[in-house]
């Protein structure tokens, strides 16, 4: 997690599936000094591409070396940095909370204003299954922590340029010249 | 035709134009050496440790600027080339490493002699490669030579298990490269170019900074059209002795830690630097905050990361050296005839008003201790201009390039950004490979020299004749040289003897011949001597004054401005005839 005194920078990366490649994103990062605040990882449209969302907590001239760097591993096919409000970005989160007697219903309460799910029930807990905006992941879990955060997993952020934006088109070009 | 996974490796070598291979067999990689006695056009060399088979793949390949093979077995054989692996990476020298690996079935088991070679190499690698099927042998071949050669050259290694050695596969030989990730950008931008040479025709005192990326992209003969076109003066980093010659006017030499003044002063005071194929590494800097402080700056590079990487850039050029400084010489000709040169002459008279005033000194009483300054002056004024000076790391690396006066390209080979003690050994004797009509001369330390010295016995046996020339001090000399400096002289495990070993005996035991030299009386003699025999390699031990030091310097995290001169040499002192500099 981070420690870095920058801002958060939220970059896609397309890269070629294959072995080793997440270790090498992740190698770079650390023998850098790069702080990665999250790293989600999966397939994409394209059989053989994977596409990783980064979460860099740097300041921005640290940033363009970020982006210089991982250009330069031989397995990234394509970089976007997505600049405040050019890209949708979710997270999928769950978390068990304690919830017995009262409590029980005051959590279901906050989860339907939130709109989440609740996924698993025993009589001491409630999993909560929320996927949304990272700021509103941030608001719930403030107000679930008053009850007693037992269990918290998260993907990390997801991100898809809005509209045009996007690294598709461009890196399939690039793919196939 | 179907042929061995291991064939298939010989094959694609062989394809790739690969004429010798610096190597040491072992269990995983014993496939391999099986179809070499039915013959093929590649030679073998048998060194005697993986380090120095690293070291020689550098070593050609820096003398040839083809791309350098090494290869080891599994596990210690692996790890024994990681040294040289990251010097390659630290100093762009392409080579390609092969390494064998356990089976397949095995991998990840702690089978015998098995180690995670492409997990300990991925960040001192280009790139590399573990390939788990032999009808990929050809391609990963073809593909690790075009990443280790092209963009900014590096170390690939390819990681091959002995079951995918000795499976069979049907050979093709690819005809493409697919590579979507890699596309280094080889042209510089015509708008880029334009804007440099703008600024370089505005400038009052431009310096051209120059590092090794020009002698890896061959751009000698452009960087020689461009200095002279632009009357630019040129400062040569230590990866970049020979990349324009010491002998033209325009030529400043060395810059950096141990640099001369001249070649130090001039990027502190120049208001242009035309930074050419070179990444403002903290050696030539200093202080970077303090560096060059009223230039500003046109930076070319092939890799873009090094770009702004450590100093803001009003002019970046991504691009091939070669390519943008031919460029950049032909626009600046192109607006030079349009509208006339600058006059450079106030700047050219100030840097020549320094190189008088301060060249590198040092003293050497007739019947006082030898100094290693003096035995690298005597090697190369007994040498000719075609003779391949090759070093490792300290003092003795520093003189040599110093005191030598490089003319060519490819004719200074040493270990710079990683320095690895134990460099020039085997690093010459790759070189001598590369280049066996030319005499190949390692200006080597006492601590460097028996960190590989073994690779005599490779020299010997496979009759490869090159001389190394020991500056023994019996210390870890620079170490010594900081503590006396910056420790209160509180000398500190640097003592090495120098009687033992005896150099010359044991230079005798591995087949050379040992020569040493105690007084400046002997030098000559001694080097006439070790320059005639052809036929083997040549130790010899210079017993040098302990005492010496490398001057100029430039503390470390210091400015530039506080150049420390040595006690042969005046101390720079506010001068009412020099021009006056902002």
């Amino acid at each position: 997690m981070s420690n870095g005194n920058g801002a958060l920078h939220t970059i896609s990366v397309l890269v070629e599936d294959k072995p080793g490649v997440l270790t090498r994103v992740a190698g770079l990062f650390s023998a850098r000094g790069f702080n990665i605040d999250s790293l989600a990882v999966g397939p994409t449209e394209a059989s053989g591409l994977s596409r990783m969302t980064i979460v860099v907590n740097v300041e921005s001239k640290t940033l363009e070396q970020v982006t210089k760097q991982l250009n330069k591993l031989i397995n990234v096919i394509k970089i976007l940095e997505h600049e405040a409000g050019s890209a949708v970005e979710r997270e999928l989160m769950l978390v068990k909370v304690r919830a017995s007697g009262d409590d029980r219903a005051r959590v279901m309460e906050i989860a339907e204003v939130f709109r989440v799910n609740v996924v698993d029930v025993t009589h001491a807990t409630l999993t909560l299954e929320a996927t949304g905006k990272p700021e509103k992941l941030e608001a719930l879990l403030s107000l679930l922590a008053d009850f007693g955060i037992v269990e918290l997993s998260r993907t990390g952020r997801i991100a898809l340029g809005r509209g045009e934006r996007g690294i598709r088109e461009r890196a399939l070009r690039a793919a196939n010249d | 035709m179907t042929i061995s996974g291991a064939q298939a490796v010989l094959k694609a070598l062989e394809q790739e134009g690969v004429e010798v291979v610096f190597g040491i067999p072992g269990g995983a990689s014993m496939p391999i050496y099986d179809p070499l006695v039915d013959g093929s056009s590649i030679r073998h060399i048998l060194c005697r440790h993986e380090q120095g088979a690293g070291h020689a793949a550098e070593g050609y390949a820096w003398a040839t600027g083809k791309v350098g093979v090494c290869m080891a077995t599994s596990g210690p054989g692996g790890t024994n080339l990681v040294t040289p692996i990251a010097d390659a990476k630290m100093d762009s020298v392409p080579i390609v490493a092969i390494t064998g690996q356990v089976p397949t079935p095995v991998v990840g088991n702690d089978a015998f002699q098995e180690a995670d070679i492409t997990g300990i190499t991925m960040p001192i690698t280009k790139h590399n490669f573990l390939v788990k099927d032999p009808a990929l042998i050809s391609e990963t071949v073809h593909e690790a030579f075009h990443i280790a050669s092209t963009g900014r050259p590096g170390p690939v290694l390819i990681d091959l298990p002995k079951d995918v050695l000795l499976a069979q596969t049907e050979w093709s030989w690819p005809d493409r490269i697919d590579l979507p990730g890699y596309r280094p950008t080889t042209k510089g931008n015509q708008r880029q170019i334009v804007e440099a040479v703008k600024l370089i025709l505005a400038a009052e005192r431009p310096v051209l900074y120059v590092g090794g990326g020009v002698i890896k992209a061959n751009a000698s003969e452009e960087l020689l059209r461009l200095a002279t076109i632009g009357r630019l003066p040129v400062v040569t980093t230590l990866m970049a002795r020979g990349a324009f010659p010491d002998s033209n006017d325009l030529c400043l030499g060395m810059p950096g830690m141990h640099g001369n003044y001249t070649a130090v002063t001039s990027l502190q005071k120049a208001d242009l630097l035309i930074a050419l194929g070179t990444r403002f590494d903290d050696r030539v800097t200093g202080k970077l905050s303090a560096f060059a402080p009223n230039a500003k700056v046109i930076h070319a590079d092939v890799d873009p990361a090094e770009i702004g990487k450590n100093r803001r850039v009003d002019v970046p050029i991504v691009g091939d050296c070669k390519d943008v400084i031919a460029k950049l010489a032909s626009e600046l000709e192109k607006r030079q005839a349009e509208g006339g040169s600058p006059d450079r002459s106030a700047w050219l008279g100030q840097l020549a008003e320094w190189q008088r005033r301060y060249p590198y000194r040092y003293d050497q009483q007739p019947d006082g201790p030898l100094k290693p300054q003096f035995c690298v002056e005597r090697l190369r004024d007994h040498a000719d201009e075609d003779t391949i000076v090759v070093a490792g790391v300290g003092q003795h690396q520093m003189y040599a390039s110093q005191y030598w006066r490089f003319e060519r390209p490819r004719h200074w080979i040493n270990s710079g950004g990683l320095g690895t003690m134990g460099f020039a050994v085997p690093a010459a004797m790759g070189a001598k490979v590369g280049q066996p009509g030319k005499r190949v001369v390692a200006i080597d330390g006492d601590g460097c020299f028996q960190m590989t010295a073994q690779e005599l016995a490779t020299s010997n046996t496979e009759e490869i004749a090159f001389v190394t020339a020991i500056l023994n001090n019996g210390y870890l000399g620079m170490v010594r040289q900081w503590q006396e400096l910056f420790f209160d002289e509180r000398y500190s495990g640097v003592y090495l003897n120098p009687d033992v070993p005896d150099y010359v005996k044991l230079a005798e035991a591995y087949g050379a011949v040992g020569l040493r030299a105690d007084s400046p009386d002997d030098v000559d003699a001694v080097i006439e001597k070790a320059y005639s025999v052809e036929d083997r390699s040549v130790v010899i031990d210079f017993r040098v004054d302990p005492r010496e030091m490398v001057f100029p310097m430039i503390a470390a995290g210091t400015s530039n401005d506080d150049v420390i001169l040595g006690p042969e040499q005046a101390a720079p002192t506010a001068d009412p005839t020099e021009a006056p500099i902002v």
